[in-house]
């Protein structure tokens, strides 16, 4: 997870965290003030950077679109999705259940990607 | 038998920048296409049954370097486009209307693209239908006769019959451009009753042919698409998506892909991604180009194609 967070520039991960953080904290399975599991995936150059990412069960994981172009998050199987992420925009979305995702930009899909949760 | 088909296939590339639009002529069943500022152009749509006009990939909502303005040039386009006399018969509009399928963005596309004094066909890109997996949403707000499925449909207009087809939904993890079997069904039938000497035009937003697939600027299921319309003496396959013109010929098949009323994007393969291309300001709206005179050998037939190019500042 830290080399993760090292790809994203510092102003990018605070809007990572802070996404995460509305997105994690009415709802997630940790008590007030435990650090949830969170992971970071960037977009850029039309890739997923990581391709692939392996997580533990409860991990949140948010993806920046850092291009130019916009971009999205869905699964194969169509389960999780985001909507248009322009430029800087986030997405985020927590994996409890151990498994592989695959997923790719409906945009661009040529652009894809795997979370695997173990 | 003719000489095969490898010498008779003649690919013709050029790159233009963004531009305004391209002017159709169809004459005796041969589509040629000329810049807006080739005379000869002009006096040739005077001397036909029906003229039309191309736009593609207005992108509506993009706001950044490439072009911070996509509405004016969208509106310079459809000032070239009235100005046209005569007048076009209708505009097809290959996609990508908008950025991000945006409520406003589709109002103000709306807006603007009722001051065309013609009528204008749409059919959506991929940016149209971020979250409308069945084309629904787009589908009701571009109404035209006759859609069916997801929003594919056909027309005739002077003789040349008009399929509209719609290859950006369902897109497979790693793939192109998807028509599916409903569409490819529905294409068929759609073909059935017309004669070989029908020329047909074949709009949708994703080439139909194989331009650069690790850009995915195909579509994965085209040559059942293309295997229905082999029959006919004369097939045009109009599309959009990659904001340059390129040509292909194959047999009597014709594809031409239309530059962008917003910004252009690189040749395939000449940049690291097919991200927008972002030219000098005072440049993106310079016509540039090169004729291309395209004679075939089998039937003598002739089409002269005028592009936009780049002009030195
Ligand atoms: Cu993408």
């Amino acid at each position: 997870m830290t080399s993760a967070h090292t790809l994203v520039g510092t102003a990018l991960a605070t809007a990572v965290l802070l996404a995460m953080a509305v997105a994690v904290t009415p709802y997630g399975p940790f008590a007030a003030g435990a650090t949830p599991p969170a992971a970071a995936v960037t977009i850029e150059e039309f890739a997923f950077v990581p391709g692939d990412l392996t997580i533990a069960p409860g991990t949140t994981v948010a993806w920046v679109n850092k291009d130019e172009a916009p971009h999205t998050i869905i699964t194969d199987d169509k389960t999780v999705r985001s909507g248009a992420l322009d430029t800087g925009d986030a997405f985020s979305h927590q994996f409890t259940t151990p498994g592989t995702y695959s997923y790719h930009c409906s945009l661009h899909p040529q652009m894809t990607g795997h979370i695997i949760v173990q | 038998m003719s000489e095969p088909l490898a010498n008779r296939r003649s690919v013709l590339r050029c790159m233009a920048w963004a531009g305004t639009g391209v002017l159709w002529t169809v004459a005796g069943g041969v589509p040629r296409s000329f810049a807006f500022s080739d005379r000869a152009g002009q006096i040739a749509a005077k001397d036909s049954g029906l003229t039309f006009v191309q736009i593609s990939d207005s992108h509506i909502g993009f706001s950044k370097e490439a072009n911070p303005d996509v509405a004016a040039t969208l509106s310079l386009a459809i000032e070239r486009i009235n100005a046209l006399d005569p007048q076009p018969a209708f505009i097809l509009h290959t996609g990508d209307v908008t950025h991000l399928s945006k409520p406003s963005e589709f109002s103000t596309a709306a807006d603007i693209l009722k001051t065309l004094r013609a009528p204008v066909h749409v059919i959506p890109g991929e940016h149209d239908v971020i979250g409308d997996d069945d084309g629904s949403e787009f589908s009701a707000r571009f109404p035209a006769a006759g859609r069916r499925g997801n929003g594919w449909y056909s027309f005739d207009a002077g003789g040349v019959h008009f399929t509209g087809l719609v290859n950006v939904l369902d897109f497979k993890a790693g793939g192109l451009g998807h028509l599916g079997d409903a569409q490819l069904e529905w294409l068929e039938d759609d073909l059935r009753g017309l004669s070989a000497s029908t020329p047909i035009v074949v709009f949708a937003h994703m080439p139909l042919w194989n331009v650069y697939e690790p850009w995915g600027w195909g579509t994965d299921d085209s040559a059942q698409a293309l295997a229905y319309l082999q029959r006919f003496g004369s097939v045009t396959v109009l599309n959009g998506h990659i904001h340059q013109v390129q040509q292909q010929v194959e047999g009597n098949t014709r594809f031409f892909t239309a530059m962008s009323t917003a910004y252009p994007q690189p040749a395939p393969g000449a940049a690291p991604t097919p991200g927008p291309l972002t030219v000098q300001p005072s440049r993106l709206r310079e016509v540039i180009g090169l004729r291309d005179v395209q004679i075939e050998g089998r039937t003598g037939r002739l089409a002269v194609t005028d592009e936009p190019l780049a002009r030195p500042a």
